[in-house]
């Protein structure tokens, strides 16, 4: 018999899709996991309400369901609203370890590749919706910055 | 889109008004955010600049993620088993409850910027509102969304003072497309038995209250811009009765017909 506590175990390993680097755990897209009406309920909560990756974080979920042979169920919870404040310190490192810029104030981002201050922003949206596009203006490295919300 | 569960209290437990009013409530809001999406969505790969290309389809994305969480609730609130997208691509124009203002063609830049920009200023203060709404489902998507229509707004209002401060042709470009707009932002502060009976109950808001705090947004953003705000008294409405322009057929035969023609279509 498979416990809640080993679904909880087994989801929160699961990558971000996206940012492979981090899982749903220590993004905070995951949200709980608990038991109702004999089947387990994984909460996850949308970074930003299109994110594409929701999806794929679904489908993930529901094939570690099938892999433990759990009967369960995805729900999307939207309250409270996510906030990258949820990004624990272990993954804020992460982050910065695979060349983006943890969620902290504009003013104070540096880069990720020479630790410098003063980046210029190129785009407020970069390869997804939760970051922007900034460049260094020191060592001339473009970086993505997890926009803090 | 794939199922998807929108969590909430048991329906039994919310307060006041009538399941149907709830449904619709939700509808329109769903409505205008779907039907926007899929115009901002015309825009991929054909933006002025990559970066700009990016932003409108994460601003597409951020539109079309609150369609789904809306219309996902509405059919939940209606009961009748109808799925999200069930909602979106089986209703015909006049079941649509969007807002005129949503529909109106792209045309150019400046005509996007500035409809855009009406309609942030508007979410903005919808959202904050509805975020204290007493269905905790809804209040939940509001205070989501109200987060994106900030930043929504700050990329808007950006584009449409460095448009209005700019060249000649950016200016006369950016004044058309406010004054050829300016007809429809009546409507999203016109109150029907719908929004009336929704903010009676403290389910929703009454458009109403919105018009000054959106004034209030739009119009130092005008100024500052070197724009002149319409005095032009001409105003169209309907679109929450399903009284729509013409553009709305058209947008709905490209986003439905793939749905249509193969019924159940999965891939």
């Amino acid at each position: 018999m498979v416990t809640v506590e080993q679904v909880r175990e087994a989801v929160a390993r699961i990558p971000d899709p996206e940012i492979p680097a981090v899982t749903i755990d220590e993004l905070g897209i995951l949200r709980g996991v608990e038991e109702r009406d004999g089947k387990v309920v994984v909460k996850i909560t949308p970074t930003y309400s299109g994110c594409p990756a929701l999806d794929a974080i679904r489908e993930e979920i529901r094939r570690t369901f099938v892999e433990l042979g759990v009967a369960g169920e995805v729900e999307t919870v939207y309250s409270p609203a996510w906030t990258t404040d949820w990004i624990d310190e272990h993954a804020r490192r992460r982050l910065e370890s695979v060349g983006i810029a943890p969620p902290v104030d504009r003013a104070q981002v540096t880069c990720p590749r020479c630790r410098s201050g003063q980046p210029r922003t190129v785009s407020e949206f970069g390869s997804t919706a939760c970051k922007a596009l900034m460049v260094c203006s020191s060592c001339g490295e473009p970086f993505d910055w997890f926009k803090p919300i | 889109m794939g199922e998807m569960v929108v969590s909430g209290p048991p329906q039994g437990a919310l307060p006041g008004i009538d399941g149907e009013t709830r449904f619709l409530y939700v509808l329109r809001h769903g409505d205008d955010n779907l039907v926007l999406a899929q115009r901002l969505g015309e825009w991929i790969s054909r933006a002025p600049e990559l970066e700009e290309d990016i932003a409108l389809a994460n601003i597409a994305l951020d539109h079309l993620g609150q369609a789904r969480a809306l219309l996902t609730y509405a059919g939940e609130l209606e009961g009748r088993g109808r799925s999200e997208d069930d909602l979106a691509m089986t209703r015909t124009e006049r079941q649509f409850t969007n807002l005129l203002l949503c529909e109106q063609p792209n045309e150019d830049f400046a005509h996007t910027m500035a409809r855009q920009l009406f309609i942030d200023a508007y979410q903005l203060e919808l959202w904050e509102r509805l975020a204290s709404s007493n269905d905790p489902t809804l209040a939940g998507i509001a205070a989501k969304a109200w987060k994106e229509a900030r930043y929504h707004f700050r990329h808007s209002s950006t584009w449409v003072i460095r448009l209005g401060d700019g060249t000649e042709e950016s200016h006369h470009r950016m004044q058309r497309a406010i004054d050829e707009l300016w007809r429809f932002t009546t409507e999203p502060f016109m109150a029907d038995d719908v929004d009336r009976a929704a903010a009676g109950e403290g389910y929703g808001v009454d458009p109403s209250e919105l018009e000054e705090p959106w004034l209030a947004r739009v119009t130092p953003v005008l100024q500052e811009a070197g724009l002149v705000i319409p005095t032009d008294p001409y105003r169209r409405v309907g679109g929450r009765q399903g009284f729509h322009t013409e553009h709305l057929g058209h947008l709905l035969a490209e986003m439905q017909w793939m749905a249509r023609t193969y019924p159940g279509l999965e891939w």
